[in-house]
């Protein structure tokens, strides 16, 4: 077997028997690892390239937190080379702040997680788990990378033209998106985004409906199969609104239309010579519409990692498979009406509100069912803590505090205390950092092998887990206390200029110690994954002793995935089979005496 | 390595790849749409007085019939390779293409008036909606266009090939271009008449 990194090997050469297909042994270095048409491949690079998004993202938070924890003191390291226009002398200005926080968001949830959880693991892992040699359309799931890969170069470039990046926050909230600078290109970036992740949707639709393996049924599919293809239908309808108001808003900036501006704005003083007669409101349901839906985008993919590795890690059955295929199914729909939960406070009116928050109330019920169904799969196992499942068993309760959290802001009365407080980013990133990102860090730790034929070093996985856990914690925890204390989320000197927040200053100091440990917990990660694709323990091709369908493939898979067609004979899950003498039984194993 | 179902139909759901693909993008392309009339709509009730007749209504309705009459080209050039006449799916392919070539000159032609007689986008929030609209379903038209002149030109060599998979891809060219018709059926009403 081929042991020599990501490099196809020559046992899979026999499968290609088409006369003028594309042999991957004759493919160039930029045919098989740059403009490759392989889901590997491509996943690959969609994980690196959000892998490198992330810690830019961090990075930029780190800034932010300095500024938080010492207002007006210049920035150490970095300061002096940020430039007069964004820090002079070191000391950052309000309006480089806000460029980082607005960049942090967009960067994180567009350019990060999603790519990362989708792109990345739903690109690698969906056609081997499915039995499939590749996906649907290949050249289709090429081109989502490189218009991805477009849309976050023209992010990064906007932070350079004069007057800098966009600075409204993620949400771009007009009016104030459609006067403030930096906006224009965070615009063309996003449509670029928007457009590969609809690509990239319709790919993975096609791809599960039309590619699985002959016995795979819908109710054989693993998990994460159906969570991605959840995933996949909230990217392909809910995305379109978003890209109807980014055009709306970009006719705003550059064509001087009204779509968001309301008559009778005056900006410093002198009335805007503009139509007027537009809807700022608007452009906030567009812009929900889309969003909340793509809170379930990054949640979902990462219920599925950890339920993979739960099950794998326990040795058990999913308890509850089926009520976890129906949640899924029910959240990816309920997502859809629950966006206004957002908007409690706009003066959209109590009927609306009610609605909406009947809705949130309703969608919580199937979070909560898939939460307990995980929880319960551990009851009675002898579990195998390795690092992956470590990464798995953290999201469960992490995720657990994000979401309980979240039902105070989804009841309008509570939310009018809470709302644009500290509170409402400790719950959201909850949700989305030590919930979504762990999940993450787990599935790349268990699929690693997979993929280099080579396993991660499991000491500096569990020194970057407990690390990570703690200072993750230490982060985000505090910032329900400041929240609760009445702290807003977007000072950029930390709150330091009104009396109420005098006593909550102090966890600002806290909180950039426990983000300057983060940083430093992820240096083993950084290295082990360098270091484990050329020294790691080489594996074969099942070295979890799974069950699924990627582990029948070779690691690493050559291009066609499968030696053979796989077949698959049961579910996915089938561990611990009384009377069986392993305790796995692999769906692609025939049942034989 | 070859992807199963490109062109023959899988048969437990009667699908080949590419026609449930087309139809996924269509679905995206509803909520696209969807939401750009959705404004429409509120930007309209949320306005205390709504323009009337500043647009050219007897160039929209002759719009309107040569992209209808566009789309039963459009189907003729895809049942013409299903009888396996070359000839006539030329004629047909080449007739679609000539017709959104006319729509987009009617659509030029209204814009120049529109522009001379200073009616920009940013003159109201009724000329916006109208140029984000009619210039995106443009946009359409275009790109409708551009792939039709792939299968004139170099992407005709497929039907040699592989004629069932050409057939298929004139086939989902179609979809997408009733598609792109259907949208000005529900435009013209909106932004001409009503």
């Amino acid at each position: 077997m081929d042991k020599t990194g990501i490099h196809p090997g020559g046992e899979h050469a026999h499968v290609h028997t088409d006369a003028h297909g594309e042999h991957h042994e004759e493919l160039g270095f930029w045919r098989k690892y740059v403009f490759s048409l392989d889901h590997k491949v491509i996943g690959i690079q969609y994980a690196i390239t959000g892998l490198l998004f992330l810690l830019f993202g961090f990075t930029l938070m780190m800034i932010m937190r300095w500024q938080l924890a010492y207002p007006g003191r210049p920035i150490p390291l970095i300061g002096l080379w940020l430039g007069q226009d964004r820090a002079p002398m070191g000391i950052m200005l309000p309006e480089f702040y806000n460029q980082l926080g607005a960049m942090h968001g967009t960067i994180m949830v567009f350019m990060g997680v999603v790519p990362l959880a989708v792109g990345g693991f739903g690109n690698f892992v969906v056609p081997l788990q499915i039995g499939a040699p590749d996906m649907a359309f290949p050249k289709l799931n090429m081109m989502s990378y490189w218009v991805y890969f477009c849309g976050g170069v023209t992010m990064l470039a906007s932070f350079f033209p004069k007057g800098g990046a966009a600075q409204s926050g993620w949400t771009s909230y007009p009016p104030l998106a459609i006067i403030a600078p930096g906006q224009t290109l965070w615009l063309v970036g996003m449509i670029f985004l928007i457009t590969s992740s609809l690509l990239g949707s319709i790919n993975f639709i096609v791809t599960i409906v039309q590619l699985r393996a002959k016995g795979l049924s819908y109710m054989r599919l693993p998990f994460f199969v159906w969570a991605q293809f959840v995933t996949s239908f909230l990217l392909l309808l809910a995305f379109p609104p978003l890209e109807a108001a980014g055009v709306l808003q970009l006719m705003d900036r550059l064509a001087g239309t009204s779509f968001f501006m309301p008559s009778g704005l005056v900006v410093s003083g002198k009335p805007l010579m503009i139509a007027g007669q537009g809807n700022p409101l608007l452009w906030q349901h567009l812009f929900w519409f889309l969003a909340h839906p793509e809170v379930y985008v990054l949640i979902l993919p990462a219920m599925g990692i950890v339920a993979e590795i739960i099950a794998n890690n326990t040795r058990k059955p999913l308890w509850g498979y089926k009520a976890l295929v129906y949640s899924v199914v029910f959240l990816g729909f309920m997502s859809f009406i629950v966006w206004a939960h957002h908007m409690f406070m706009t003066g959209m009116g109590t009927t609306m509100s009610a609605f909406f928050q009947t809705t949130t109330m309703i969608i919580s019920i199937p979070s909560v069912v898939i939460l307990t169904a995980l929880l319960l799969s551990l009851w009675g196992a002898s579990i195998r803590f390795t690092t992956p499942m470590l990464f798995a068993l953290a999201f469960l309760p992490m995720f657990g505090i994000g979401g309980l959290t979240g039902l105070p802001l989804g009841l309008a009365p509570s939310d009018i205390h809470l709302h644009d407080t500290y509170y409402v980013i400790g719950h959201f990133h909850y949700v989305v950092a030590p919930g979504t990102i762990f999940a993450l860090f787990a599935g790349i730790y268990y699929w690693f092998p997979k993929a280099t034929g080579r396993k991660m070093n499991e000491l500096l996985g569990k020194i970057h887990f407990w690390g990570s856990l703690i200072c993750i914690n230490g982060v985000f925890f505090p910032m329900f206390m400041q929240g609760l204390g009445g702290m807003n989320r977007r000072m950029y000197d930390g709150g330091a200029q009104y009396a109420h927040n005098q006593p909550l200053l102090k966890y600002n100091i806290a909180i950039g110690f426990a983000a300057w440990g983060l940083a430093l917990f992820q240096l083993p990660f950084i290295y082990n994954f360098f270091s484990s694709i050329k020294w790691g323990a080489l594996v074969d091709r099942n070295p979890w002793e799974s069950t699924t369908l990627e582990w029948a493939a070779p690691s690493p898979p050559g291009h066609g995935n499968f030696l053979t067609e796989p077949i698959v004979y049961r579910g996915p899950y089938e561990y611990s089979v009384p009377g069986h003498p392993r305790d796995f039984v692999p769906q692609f194993e025939p049942e034989k005496a | 390595m070859n992807i199963p179902y490109t062109v023959e139909e899988r048969p437990d759901t009667g699908l080949a790849n590419g026609k449930l693909g087309i139809w996924l993008f269509l679905a995206s392309e509803v909520m696209l749409f969807g939401a750009l009339f959705s404004t429409y709509i509120i930007l309209r009730t949320g306005a205390p007085e709504w323009p009337h007749g500043e647009l050219n209504v007897w160039l929209g309705m002759a719009n309107t019939f040569i992209l209808i009459a566009s789309s039963v080209t459009m189907v003729m050039a895809w049942a013409s390779l299903k009888l396996n006449d070359w000839g006539k799916h030329r004629l047909y392919l080449i007739s679609t293409f000539v017709l959104a070539g006319i729509f987009l000159v009617n659509k030029y032609f209204e814009y120049a008036d529109h522009f001379r007689r200073g009616e920009l986008p940013s003159h109201s929030t009724f000329l916006a909606i109208y140029y984000t609209l009619t210039g995106l379903h443009g946009i359409h038209i275009l790109g409708g266009m551009i792939v039709m002149a792939y299968f004139m030109g170099p992407g005709a060599k497929m039907w040699k090939a592989s004629p069932d998979q050409f057939a298929n891809r004139i086939e989902y060219t179609g979809l997408y271009w009733h598609f792109v018709d259907l949208v000005w059926i529900f435009l013209f009403p909106v932004l001409y008449l009503l």
